[in-house]
């Protein structure tokens, strides 16, 4: 048995994965001296030296670009972007290159590579610090989309994700960091593909991600122990690929469904879920689906601002309530 | 007035690089022929007047060399050694094309051969070389990356980026910069805060400022001949510019009206790198016949390159649905 954080599991992932191959190797922004500004990376520059741990300069093209190339020439890169938002500095680099070389090449080229950023909201730090961007990179062909919930989700995903041999871009929640896990092997491997229960019922469907996945366990033991409604929550761990199959069965079970989402209402990743079920569950399902987002807008800083948009516990139990009293 | 006592270059490296620049022109002028019969779709950008670059590297790279280049990049795909119809073929849309139709004029890709794909991004493909040329540091290895784009790609912030970072890593890299004096259709000199657009910015990375006339043959293949093995020595990294002109436009679309008369008229008379090296060949007294074979042979591969391309097959209309992942298909669920 070990205890780890959220945090702990991500340098112990990447210290397995380069353990177990040479041709792994890490860089990124303050990740080896300073062992990342969240923490999420000490001790690797220790262990490892700084042939395989690289600090970079503020250049998150560069990062990505020489991610790209030592993966086309057969290593297998872990990058990290310091925050998500920071995708958008070198989107052309994962939206045009990493994405579409291996299609364009007619498969000449492959790019096993893993881009790890932290996501999400939680800090107060504002709109350009906090965003979920999952749907961003869900929506371009050739891109495997990760955001683990729990500490040995972190391990058994990352195994996967450094294995597999197309790019990955690996989710890790802020809010999540501290979170703990009694687990009874680290030793731990989740194919991409694969969602999980984290709490089983009869009456709905929740479907979340990351934080809100976790946020959507809390409300179902809340449901269940003060209002009698039993929720099933799928936590979908990956977008791309899709567990599409047990979105499916949990929802010809249940019959309702409820998606929860961090990112603005337009185009999240649970609209296509929302499209999928009303595809594949029409005629099994009771009501429409419902989707829970933060309100189209740019994520506010003071705590009452953003505490207010990002879906909350209470605000899950309030609408599972009315969707499943049919209000 | 060339010293034919002191060659350090040979007969056999000349007569290398004629061939190579002629294949070069050949295949650009036949894709340009295609283009007006309608048979290649799309768009294409020619590098009829700038091979002397792409050839001298061709020529001076060895096999497990890296080369980058952009959308403009048809030659340099050539002088690694692909196969013409490979080349015309992708170009055509067939399925003897590098990528059977899946990536087209501007995206050429030829790995076998250290063609590590041509990059329509601007800027993009500095970042990636740079990859390329860690994976070989990083496995202590000794091949070279080569990138190479134009004048324009100096003002975009990847460029910049990638050569702070090859320095700092002392990449074994080169970075080539085809300055053909068009950012697309505006003058460079009106956009560029300096007068060399690459050559300028070196000192800014701790690079040597290296200026050289791209358009001869035989001062370009000394220039890349250094830059490589400086790299493959592990010294570092380099940035060439190399000054040269397009005989077309920008692109297919682009008859290149902006450009002053005289200016094209003198680069295509006296400064044409296949004219004058043609000249250079006589003057080290290399038999004008053996000279005239290279010329006919060349004629003679491009002519049945273009009969192979054009009686290929189209591709299966299956192929939109293959190789988006590394199992081969498109699936993104179960």
């Amino acid at each position: 048995m070990a205890q780890l954080t959220y945090r702990e599991s991500v340098s112990l992932a990447i210290a397995q994965a380069m353990r177990k191959d040479p041709k792994v190797f890490f860089i990124g922004e303050d990740v080896g001296a300073a062992g990342g500004v969240f923490k999420a990376t000490v001790g690797l520059l220790d262990e490892f030296g700084k042939d395989r741990v690289m600090d970079t300069p503020i250049s998150e093209q560069a990062i990505l670009g020489a991610a790209m190339g030592a993966a086309m020439a057969g290593l297998r890169p872990i990058a990290e972007i310091m925050f998500s938002d920071f995708l958008a500095v070198c989107w052309d680099i994962v939206a045009n290159q990493i994405a579409k070389t291996r299609y364009m090449s007619d498969g000449q080229i492959n790019i096993p590579l893993v881009i790890r950023t932290a996501n999400g909201g939680g800090s107060k730090f504002g709109a350009q610090h906090s965003q979920s961007l999952e749907n961003w990179s869900m929506m371009i062909p050739g891109l495997k989309v990760v955001a683990p919930s729990s500490p040995g989700d972190v391990l058994g995903l990352m195994n996967s994700a450094v294995n597999d041999p197309d790019p990955v871009i690996f989710y890790e929640h802020k809010s999540l960091y501290a979170s703990k896990e009694e687990l009874e092997s680290t030793e731990l491997s989740i194919p991409l593909g694969q969602s999980n229960i984290l709490h089983e019922g009869s009456d709905i469907t929740i479907i979340g991600l990351a934080l809100m996945a976790q946020r959507a366990k809390k409300a179902a033991i809340e449901l269940k122990e003060k209002h009698n409604i039993n929720a099933k929550v799928i936590d979908l761990r990956t977008l791309v690929p899709l567990d599409l199959q047990s979105i499916k069965s949990a929802i010809n079970e249940t019959g309702l469904a409820m998606t929860v989402e961090e990112n603005p209402r337009l185009c999240g990743w649970g609209a296509e879920i929302s499209s999928l079920i009303t595809e594949h569950c029409f005629n099994n399902l009771k009501g429409p689906v419902t989707r829970l987002t933060t309100p189209h807008v740019p994520l506010p800083s003071a705590d009452i601002l953003e505490d207010n948009t990002i879906p909350s516990v209470d605000v899950i139990v309030q609408e599972v309530i009315k969707k499943v009293k049919g209000e | 007035m060339v010293d034919i006592t002191n060659d350090d270059i040979g007969e056999s490296n000349r007569l290398a690089l004629w061939e190579m620049m002629l294949k070069l022109r050949l295949v650009e002028k036949k894709a340009y022929d295609l283009f007006l019969q309608n048979l290649i779709k799309g768009t294409s950008h020619l590098a009829l007047g700038q091979e002397a670059i792409a050839g001298a590297f061709g020529v001076s790279l060895q096999e497990g060399d890296y080369t980058f280049c952009t959308y403009r990049g048809h030659a340099h795909t050539l002088a690694r050694g692909s196969s013409i119809e490979g080349v015309l073929g992708e170009l055509m849309g067939r399925q003897c094309g590098l990528m059977k139709g899946k990536g087209g004029s501007m995206h050429l890709t030829d790995v076998d051969k250290g063609v590590m794909g041509s990059y329509a991004i601007i800027g993009a493909h500095l970042t990636i070389a740079n990859g390329t040329a860690l994976a070989s540091k990083y496995n202590n290895t000794k091949e070279v990356s080569v990138c190479f784009f134009g004048d324009g790609t100096t003002n975009i912030g990847a460029f910049h980026e990638a050569l702070n970072m090859a320095q700092i890593w002392k990449l074994p890299i080169v970075f080539v910069c085809e300055n053909n004096l068009y950012m697309e259709y505006t003058p460079i000199g009106e956009v560029t805060a300096v007068e060399n657009p690459a050559a300028d910015r070196a000192s800014a990375y701790n690079m040597e400022k290296i200026i050289v006339d791209g358009n001869d043959a035989d001062e370009m293949y000394r220039t890349a001949q250094a830059a490589i093995k400086k790299a493959r020595d592990g010294d570092g990294p380099s940035l060439i510019e190399a000054k040269t002109y397009r005989h077309s436009g920008h692109s297919r679309a682009d008859p290149g009206k902006y450009r002053p008369d005289e200016e094209v008229k003198d680069w295509m008379e006296n400064k044409d790198p296949i004219t004058n090296y043609r000249k250079r060949l006589l003057e080290f007294n290399i038999d004008e016949e053996i000279i005239s074979e290279i010329e006919n042979k060349v004629k003679e591969q491009v002519e049945e390159a273009t009969e192979i391309s054009k009686a290929s097959a189209i591709p299966d209309v299956k192929e939109i649905f293959t190789d988006v992942w590394a199992d081969g298909g498109y699936k993104w669920h179960n």
